[in-house]
């Protein structure tokens, strides 16, 4: 395949990019879980994927749990880090506005990342990848096997939740407080238990987006920020509050930035998400696969 | 608030007159002139932002962009261009003003957290902007060199000097806001606040009134990054990082955002707190900025300066 050294660059940008894009669905999947049973913006959601990062390498090569149980227990510990994020930062606001949730949000996550600069450091880790380094090379396009875990891992959220949302009673009551809160206190619905089940769900995911990316990508104390607003990007992208919205937003801003950062200014991988995340918000705002008129009637 | 009374700044006006005097007089405070430069610019920022927070009820996360962008343009221009640094100050606060049109006009026709997610992207973009772009900024290295400032000829070469400069200019947009609070623009301001579809039947412009508090708040962030960038003598991309922009907010939050004055004493306050007291906690600061911002939130929703308003109430009980 030396003939196309061109084409086999860009199916190469192509497979990092799904992979990162993967990742950012992840991170989209959480924002619109939160969003849609609250409507907060919660902007500590990049903090659970840097936490899902570390508390694994804690777990898992620091106190030598195998793989199998060190995952479960990292996404216990998350989890645990989002039930309080609720119940200490955001119930406790006596007369929630979009800004003062934005504020609790942001002190928040800059808490946590405090904390997890003290606690781990600022040194970027490392985890083994979950099946070994040997790159799998298809005609001179190399996929590493921790690409696979982290495709496979979007499929399974996806399907989860659909059967979650769709399937289960527990499930349908969230959907119910996403649309309408007061009528789902009418029939029943304890809504602030669906707060909390939100925020411990979306912080487990994005636990899963963490410790399946560091093998790929490393992770340190300061890296939330940048995958929350970038989560944030894909889940404007797709139509915030739509889950296929999430992953195709996701998908499609991991290849924009894939694609642009080999072609163009690589110093300016960074920005070039924000760049599509502002050219939607002035656009399109309501994404891809979102209704504007919907967004109309949100209490935010 | 919609009086501001006279008494209290004509109180402030002097305080902070006769303080260099005071501060020269006790050596355990020699330094704290330096400091208040520091305090002022950024209450040239907090009062900007807490006309956009507490009465257009819109919160920037970006602000240390424009920050920033006035820095660089007063930098990059006096050193490599020669141009005079008054008239780079100007330029910097235009390009500031334009910058903030182009990025509040789309965002704030929308409602809620759209304009916070848009300057919370915008301020990375313009940190990455400052780190790359280093053949004029000097990249992560930041660059030196930045002269100082002077007038008519009188070079102002101390904190001493420097300080009623500052402070003198935050004086006359102090005077300028109050003004602009009590006019016309400033009850409209109040309704959007109140109330969007109500003022929007009344017939007030929202879209635009609030672009116009958004332009007005990055022009006088643009107007302090100048200030500081020739008091300093040298910038670089850390200090216009976001968590300046949240400290900012703290500083709104923690003075109180429904008054000019908690601008100004939010300012004062994070200023002595990151340059002179947080160093204790060191790697706890950042915890300590966070606690200090989710307690503020909960428990004093008002800030300090809506305090003493809350314990009066209490104690009438």
């Amino acid at each position: 395949m030396e003939t196309f050294p061109f084409l086999n660059q860009l199916l190469q940008f192509l497979v990092t990019g799904l992979t990162v894009g993967a990742i950012y669905a992840m991170v989209a999947i959480g924002f619109n879980i939160i969003y849609n049973v609250t409507e907060i913006i919660n902007l500590a959601q990049g903090e659970f994927v840097m936490l899902g990062g570390l508390v694994m390498v804690s777990v898992h090569t620091s106190l030598g749990l195998p793989l199998l149980l060190a995952f479960p227990v990292t996404v216990l510990v998350v989890t645990l880090v989002g039930v309080l994020l609720d119940r200490l930062a955001i119930r406790p606001i006596r007369k929630p506005s979009v800004m003062t949730l934005i504020i609790a949000t942001v002190a928040a996550s800059i808490i946590i990342k405090g904390l997890a600069m003290i606690i781990w450091g600022k040194s970027p880790y490392d985890l083994p990848a979950f099946s070994g380094r040997t790159p799998i090379d298809i005609g001179g396009v190399i996929i590493q096997p921790q690409y696979l875990w982290v495709i496979g891992f979007l499929v399974a959220v996806a399907v989860g939740l659909t059967l979650f949302f769709n399937r289960t009673i527990l499930g349908k009551a969230m959907g119910a407080c996403a649309d309408n809160p007061d009528a789902a206190r009418l029939v029943g619905i304890n809504v602030r238990h669906m707060v909390l089940l939100s925020f411990a769900l979306s912080a487990a995911i994005g636990a899963v987006a963490g410790l399946t990316l560091t093998p790929i990508a490393l992770m340190d104390y300061d890296r939330g920020a940048m995958l929350a607003i970038k989560g944030f990007g894909a889940a404007i992208l797709g139509g915030l509050g739509s889950f296929p919205g999430a992953i195709l937003g996701g998908l499609i801003l991991g290849l924009i930035e894939s694609l642009s950062a080999g072609m163009l200014a690589s110093g300016y991988k960074d920005a070039y998400a924000l760049i599509i995340l502002l050219a939607v918000l002035f656009i399109r705002p309501s994404g891809i696969l979102g209704n504007l008129e919907v967004t109309r009637f949100k209490r935010f | 608030m919609l009086r501001i009374r006279k008494a209290p700044m004509l109180a402030g006006a002097l305080l902070i007159l006769v303080f260099p005097w005071i501060a020269s007089r006790v050596p355990a405070i020699s330094h704290y002139p330096d400091l208040m430069v520091f305090a002022g610019v950024y209450a040239l920022i907090t009062i900007g932002l807490s006309l956009l927070m507490g009465y257009a009820g819109q919160i920037s996360l970006g602000h240390a962009a424009f920050f920033g962008i006035g820095a660089y343009v007063s930098g990059v221009l006096t050193t490599q261009y020669g141009v005079n640094a008054w008239l780079a100050m100007l330029l910097g606060a235009l390009a500031a003003a334009v910058v903030a049109v182009a990025i509040g006009a789309p965002s704030l026709k929308l409602r809620g957290h759209y304009l916070a997610m848009a300057t919370l992207a915008f301020g990375i973009i313009i940190n990455i902007v400052f780190r790359e772009e280093a053949r004029w900024t000097g990249g992560p290295d930041g660059m030196v060199g930045i002269s100082g400032l002077t007038v008519f000829g009188y070079a102002l070469d101390s904190a001493g000097k420097y300080y009623y400069l500052v402070w003198g200019i935050v004086a006359a947009v102090f005077l300028f806001t109050v003004n602009l609070i009590q006019s016309p623009t400033g009850r409209a301001l109040r309704a959007i606040h109140a109330s969007e579809a109500a003022s929007a039947a009344m017939g007030i412009p929202i879209a635009r009134y609030k672009v116009i508090v958004f332009t007005f708040s990055a022009v006088l962030a643009a107007l302090a990054g100048s200030l500081y960038a020739h008091y300093m003598n040298f910038i670089n991309p850390a200090t216009f990082d976001l968590f300046f922009s949240i400290k900012l907010i703290i500083m709104i939050a923690l003075g109180g955002m429904h008054s000019i004055w908690g601008a100004i004493i939010g300012a004062i306050i994070v200023a002595f707190l990151s340059l002179e007291w947080l160093h204790y906690f060191e790697e706890f600061e950042i915890v300590v900025y966070g606690a200090v911002l989710l307690l503020v939130t909960i428990f004093l929703p008002e800030g300090l300066s809506g305090a003493p308003a809350k314990l009066m109430a209490r104690m009438r009980r």
